[in-house]
């Protein structure tokens, strides 16, 4: 979706703010709020994509007036009430009325070392032979879905080069919405900055993506 | 006097989101999902276990040896978790290796993707619109706020994350360093080297 989180080439958000020694937490709400996302993750009623898509579905103004923290919470009040497990009237007055729905699993503490040394990798056997090979010119797809997608606008409807073949992977546009995991290819794709910025753009500059096979045609 | 000053304390710690969390927390561990402990652990483990530490290693590492240099080039995950780095938000890593030629810079324009298993938490600055705007389109200028200047002729490769692979910068060697360990050398390896929105520390800067 074009939503609030396609960011790349968007302008007036002022200059970046390093932070001199800055901490790795702000707060300690943003601790629990790590930890709280990543048990609930951990339930197995969505996928990456699909938080993904919570978060980036915030109303625009929410999305920019909120700290990544901020967003993942609001992301994942909207999935734990779309999956049943908490109600708005729960989150409204702070304490459990009732049972839920019943998650796959609960992270239990002498669980969580292994279970993030594991990860979620999302690397799947693709059937078919890619259809590119590193040096073939491609072209991204011009579209404009509404719902998830990782082909950002600004990499839409250009020409690059594939520079790798990386692996069959999850396709995030169709799991983000519960109609599985359908694995494609996915290619790095190098861009030059004149094709992508046109004029006045850094003509030292290129920029790459990784690109699932869907998103590419021939050039 | 002290009822209005515990009065103010209260308000400040139920500031809206410190409250938003709590209630959220407090609903899953009544009702069973969420043991709170499981938080404890992973908060420490990002606090004291899995930070940019491990990417610097995987840095010095590959300085000194060649043939993990190799590795770490052909098959990054392999390589890193030859180190002990696995995990989430790591298990598809790809190591790219500035050149005299070429700066490397990572960004995710789309959300946050970054290596937490080599690099830890991202900063809030990765996270933020300023950064994954303008790292794509302006990257010069994003590294003049890091008061890196780069040699006008350095062709700047700009890795947005849009898939699951997961990119750590190696930063060039610095000059001077053929004297040192792997554990010195891992000292001069800042976080942002690693994301390319700086270089390696030269000796003596530190």
């Amino acid at each position: 979706m074009n939503g609030p989180q396609d960011l790349g080439g968007q302008m007036g958000f002022g200059p970046v703010a390093p932070e001199k020694d800055e901490p790795i937490f702000h707060a300690e709400w943003e601790k629990r709020a790590l930890g709280v996302t990543l048990a609930a993750g951990a339930f197995g009623a969505w996928n990456i994509d699909e938080s993904r898509h919570a978060r980036e579905s915030l109303h625009p103004t929410d999305y920019y007036s909120s700290s990544y923290y901020e967003i993942w919470i609001k992301a994942l009040e909207t999935l734990l009430k779309r999956h049943g497990f908490v109600t708005a009237g729960e989150l409204a007055h702070g304490t459990a009325d009732g049972p839920g729905a019943t998650p796959k699993r609960v992270l239990k503490a002498e669980d969580v070392p292994a279970t993030l040394a594991r990860g979620g990798p999302c690397d799947r056997p693709v059937a078919r032979q890619p259809r590119f090979a590193p040096g073939d010119r491609v072209r991204t797809k011009n579209f404009h879905p509404q719902g998830h997608t990782r082909l950002p606008r600004y990499a839409r409807d250009r020409e690059g080069v594939v520079e790798a073949l990386r692996d069959g992977f999850v396709f995030p546009d169709s799991n983000a919405h519960g109609n599985g995991e359908s694995p494609q290819w996915v290619y790095t794709v190098v861009f030059t900055g004149a094709e992508i910025w046109g004029e006045g753009a850094d003509p030292t500059l290129t920029v790459s993506i990784d690109a699932w096979e869907s998103y590419l045609e021939p050039a | 006097m002290s009822h209005d000053h515990d009065h103010h304390h209260h308000d400040n710690e139920l500031d809206p989101m410190a409250a938003r969390v709590r209630a959220l927390e407090t609903i899953l561990t009544q009702k069973g999902l969420i043991d709170p402990a499981a938080i404890d652990v992973i908060v420490e483990t990002y606090e004291t276990k899995v930070g940019p530490r491990n990417g610097a290693k995987v840095v010095a590492k590959a300085w000194s040896d060649p043939d993990f240099a190799g590795w770490l080039q052909r098959d990054a995950t392999e390589a890193i978790a030859s180190l002990g780095f696995t995990g989430r938000q790591g298990e598809h890593m790809q190591a790219v290796f500035n050149t005299a030629d070429t700066h490397n810079l990572v960004v995710c324009t789309l959300c946050s993707c970054y290596p937490w298993t080599v690099l830890g938490l991202p900063p809030v600055w990765y996270k933020a619109p300023p950064y994954r705007s303008r790292a794509v389109i302006d990257p010069r200028g994003v590294l003049a706020e890091f008061g890196l200047a780069l040699p006008e002729e350095t062709k700047i490769r700009v890795w947005d994350s849009t898939a699951e692979l997961r990119y750590l910068v190696v930063p060039m060697r610095p000059k001077d360093t053929e004297a040192l360990d792997e554990e010195a050398l891992a000292t001069l390896v800042t976080r942002d080297s690693m994301i390319g929105t700086g270089l390696a520390l030269e000796p003596g800067a530190r």
